[in-house]
């Protein structure tokens, strides 16, 4: 070893090399991640929806038959179809991550991931049953 | 102690809203943005939907249906511009609009459904 050395007053600044804005289209691995996580923005659209048919509801019938005829446009079916697709898309990653954020263990084992999985696509059916059920009248 | 933090509240409501927008979501984009419009399944007439939407629990429902979702948008829609688009010198102002949107939309949420006739 030598004996002297040349300390550096300051810290010297660290070489980073810059991540490309695009780095998400290298890999497909990535670039499902960034489908993942636009499906918010799906979530975000379904929401201000609800809020236009709220006040539509608010307004009047009149108000409500053109929404109604504004979601029978050519553009609004096919951008509630994206949206449709992406929608499902945030459910089944949602749900196939919850083995990972919560495993289950049962008598010392590991539960599979499909275990833990499978109960929320169940209770997933029979939600949105019920919801059709109310929806179509069969609750009034 | 150092500064506590607003994440782990932000990332509860985020997950929540993750929740609700799994389960409720998908059923009533598919009824209302297609099988209505596209006439595959009868629409509810306006006195029916006005039936079922004044009922407190769907209000309710609709209530947590809107906020939820609104801050589960917020924050994953922050995190999508900050790793996608690394426009992190934004943070702070992509954070504002992000929150405050889900805020706004809460609010719009509360007094529609308030105010339902």
């Amino acid at each position: 070893m030598k004996a002297t050395h040349n300390y550096t007053l300051y810290h010297p600044k660290w070489y980073r090399e810059r991540v490309s804005t695009y780095w998400w289209t290298r890999q497909w691995s990535h670039f499902r991640f960034i489908l993942r996580e636009l499906t918010s923005i799906f979530v975000g659209y379904f929401v201000v929806l609800v809020l236009l048919m709220l006040w539509a509801l608010n307004d009047g019938p009149a108000s409500y038959a053109e929404f109604q005829e504004w979601l029978k446009t050519p553009f609004a079916i096919i951008l509630n179809a994206i949206s449709f697709i992406f929608v499902i898309y945030h459910t089944v990653t949602w749900f196939n991550l919850t083995p990972r954020a919560m495993p289950v263990r049962l008598g010392g084992k590991r539960l599979d991931d499909w275990m833990v999985a499978a109960p929320n696509y169940v209770a997933w059916l029979v939600i949105s049953a019920i919801l059709v059920w109310f929806i179509l009248g069969g609750g009034i | 102690m150092g500064k506590r933090s607003n994440e782990p509240f932000l990332w509860s409501l985020f997950s929540a809203g993750g929740v609700v927008s799994a389960f409720l979501i998908p059923v009533l984009l598919f009824l209302y943005g297609l099988a209505f419009p596209l006439g595959w399944i009868e629409a509810p007439s306006y006195s029916q939907t006005m039936t079922l939407v004044r009922h407190p629990l769907t209000r309710l429902v609709l209530f947590v249906l809107c906020s939820l979702p609104l801050f589960h948008w917020a924050h994953r829609f922050r995190f999508t511009l900050y790793d996608g688009l690394q426009i992190k010198h934004l943070n702070e102002v992509i954070a504002v609009i992000c929150y405050g949107g889900a805020v706004i939309g809460t609010i719009v949420a509360g007094y529609l459904l308030w105010n339902i006739a």
